[in-house]
């Protein structure tokens, strides 16, 4: 096939008056959209290898570049849009399957954005976070089922726990689909603020033991990276069983991303294919989940609360009621707009259900069996700003983990080409001339400022709401109207619709 | 005395090091294009990005204490001012013979042959008064200007 029938998706646009042919752009862009043709003493570039990831842009010292959509109007109709036009080429091309990065970007309901917090007025003041003090600790584990004291001075055994001085937490991205100096940067910016990062289905790089109290070490089917060490490194166990960008697939890291770090880190050879199973091949139950966390207790002492990650599907609520019940000490739901770094793209697109559904199912449905205490949950997938936090709090969420706001703050551009290992801002690549430009000092800063400013504009939200602590939100419904939402979708949420 | 230090694990080889020393030794230091398209001869950057995939760092003189560079003149134009420590070269006594250069121990100096040949370095930016160009330019902040 001579004829690609793709077209550019960007068109790179290049002010001459400004440009001063530095050949910044050249140097900074792995997709090779900018050349310097000698001949012609001048900067030229192609757009069809531009993945608009701005890197050229931000960079570029006399702000003479922009990327806009190229302007080809394909004949499309609302069945037939480019993009579907086009994945067809794709894979007439190629006779492969569509793979993609990042979260679920097609127009379903954000219903956060259907959701509005409430306010004091009048009847109940609310408080100014600046003058009085404002709690928002939480404590991520089981709940004891009673309190008891002798003598003023409490003698219950707690369950471990993680405790967090802000209900917010790095999710799970591997060292592997994203770059060492990009878990250097979460793992700072974790103990700085005091929280935790996730390493994903990694392992744990040996320069991060370090980090460990502030460290939620995964163990998923492939095993990856996973040791007596490891387990005992982090300051809690989290079993992943699915992802909510890629439920009931599994994981496949190709083997040029597979550097001696990552391999190490990994534990498996240098350049092989890191294959994580579709499922785990010991799990087949709630029984044998059960046993797989009693087993991580075990090795662990019973010092570590041990969680299970679950992609938000159909029956979710039932299947966390029987993850409450097997054992675990926090389940993290993730909806289907969490993001990756690698995905097929129609898996992507179409499994799953919306994280806020299926957060409000599960809180309900453990409160109905009187086992909520039992577990804390943990919302993922799709927190924009401190205003989902809040939202996802009210509806039943104990804390919640922010993956690609997370990768924002680092520098990433949304561009979607995780997958394709030219992360052009040092994130989602295993490139030593790419991973090099994320500097951890500058990332851990700016992971560290976000969370920093959300939790500023956490406790502005309490304070309005007449709320001096986070633990009187939690789960607390009342506090959001639905707009725009059907009677179904209000029932679901558990929420009032705005007026009521 | 505060040196400017590179940091080679975090440069990206992106070279707007280079592009801000030219305009800091400019006659328009707050105007890029400009300088860049105004000015002829362009001046030469005094700071250079050595590379070699994927390490790359940012070199300039390293305003040395026994600064070899001035033994060497013949002429006294280059001096370390016993002050600041800051190695400049007076370029109208420079004749351009380029034996700094080759007393030079870290390759820091360039020549110069636009007009009058004159050996070209960095001079902190002495004149502007305030953090090296390049350091407060550097995007990753793998230039830092420090007492060590
Ligand atoms: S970085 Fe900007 S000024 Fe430099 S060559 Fe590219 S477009 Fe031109
Ligand atoms: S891919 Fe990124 S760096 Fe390359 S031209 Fe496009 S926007 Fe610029
Ligand atoms: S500006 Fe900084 S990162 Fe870029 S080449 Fe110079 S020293 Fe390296
Ligand atoms: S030019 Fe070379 S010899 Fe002279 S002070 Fe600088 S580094 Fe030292």
């Amino acid at each position: 096939m001579s004829l690609d029938l793709l077209t550019p998706e960007f068109l790179i646009e290049r002010d001459r008056n400004r440009c001063i042919d530095c050949q910044v752009c050249v140097r900074q862009c792995a997709n090779e959209a900018h050349s310097f043709d000698a001949e012609e003493e001048k900067v030229v570039s192609k757009d069809e290898k531009c993945v608009a990831c701005q890197r050229c842009v931000v960079m570029c010292p006399t702000h003479a570049l922009s990327i806009r959509r190229f302007p080809l109007e394909f004949r499309e109709n609302a069945l037939w849009t480019g993009r579907t036009i086009k994945d067809i080429y794709k894979q007439a091309a190629t006779g492969g399957i569509l793979s993609t990065g990042m979260g679920n970007d097609k127009p379903y309901p954000i219903y956060w954005d259907h959701m509005l917090l409430n306010a004091s007025q009048v009847t109940n003041p609310s408080i100014d976070p600046l003058r009085e003090p404002m709690e928002l600790k939480t404590f991520i584990g089981r709940k004891p089922e009673k309190l008891e004291f002798k003598e003023g001075k409490l003698i219950t055994k707690l369950p471990p726990r993680m405790e967090l001085d802000v209900p917010i937490l790095f999710s799970a991205m591997s060292f592997g689909s994203i770059s060492l100096n990009a878990h250097k940067s979460l793992a700072r910016a974790s103990q700085q603020e005091g929280t935790f990062w996730n390493t994903g289905e990694g392992g744990l790089h040996k320069d991060l033991y370090q980090y460990g109290g502030n460290t939620i070490v995964q163990v998923a089917s492939g095993r990856f990276g996973v040791d007596p060490e490891y387990l005992n490194a982090g300051a809690a166990i989290e079993i992943k069983i699915g992802q909510g960008a890629k439920p009931g697939i599994g994981g496949h890291l190709p083997g040029e991303k597979v550097n001696w770090e990552v391999s190490e880190t990994r534990m498996i050879p240098e350049g092989t294919d890191a294959i994580s199973p579709a499922p785990h091949h010991d799990i087949y139950s709630i029984e044998d989940l059960h046993q797989l966390i009693f087993s991580l207790k075990e090795a662990t002492n019973y010092k570590k609360p041990v969680g299970v990650k679950i992609a938000a599907v159909h029956n979710v609520a039932a299947i966390a009621s029987g993850i409450a019940r097997a054992g675990a000490d926090f389940i993290t739901i993730d909806g289907f707009r969490g993001g990756t770094g690698s995905a097929p793209l129609r898996t992507r697109d179409s499994v799953g259900i919306p994280i806020e559904l299926a957060l409000a199912a599960v809180d309900t449905r453990l409160r109905d069996e009187g086992i909520r205490g039992l577990v804390s949950i943990i919302s993922a997938s799709s927190i924009r700003n401190s205003s989902d936090v809040v939202k996802a709090i009210a509806l039943g969420a104990d804390a919640v983990y922010i993956g690609t706001a997370a990768l924002i703050s680092l520098g990433c551009h949304m561009c979607q080409k995780c997958n394709t290992g030219k992360c052009n801002w040092g994130i989602a690549t295993q490139d030593p001339n790419l991973t090099k430009r994320l500097n951890p000092e500058i990332g851990a800063e700016r992971a560290a400022n976000l969370i920093r400013a959300w939790k500023h504009e956490i406790k502005e939200m309490l304070g309005g709401m007449g709320i001096n602590a986070l633990e009187s939100l939690r789960g607390n419904r009342l506090m959001l109207r639905g707009v725009w939402l059907s009677d179904r979708d209000l029932n679901i949420l558990g929420i009032k619709a705005a007026g009521e | 005395m505060k040196r400017v230090y590179a940091k080679e694990e975090y440069c990206v080889g992106c070279r707007v090091c280079e592009v801000h020393c030219i305009v800091a030794h400019s006659d328009y230091k707050n105007d890029i294009v400009k300088a860049f398209k105004k000015q002829n001869p362009r001046p030469l950057p005094r700071i250079l990005v050595e590379e070699n995939r994927p390490i790359s760092f940012a070199l300039q003189c390293r305003h040395c204490e026994d600064a070899p560079c001035t033994k060497a003149c013949i002429t006294g134009a280059m001096q370390k001012d016993p002050e600041t420590g800051v190695v400049t070269n007076e370029e109208s006594r420079c004749v351009g013979c380029w034996t700094c250069i080759l007393a030079c121990p870290y390759g820091a100096i360039s020549r110069n042959e636009q007009g009058k040949k004159v050996a070209s370095k960095c001079d902190l930016c002495s004149d502007l008064g305030y953090t090296p160009a390049c350091v407060k330019n550097c995007p990753n902040n793998a230039l830092v200007f420090e007492e060590r």
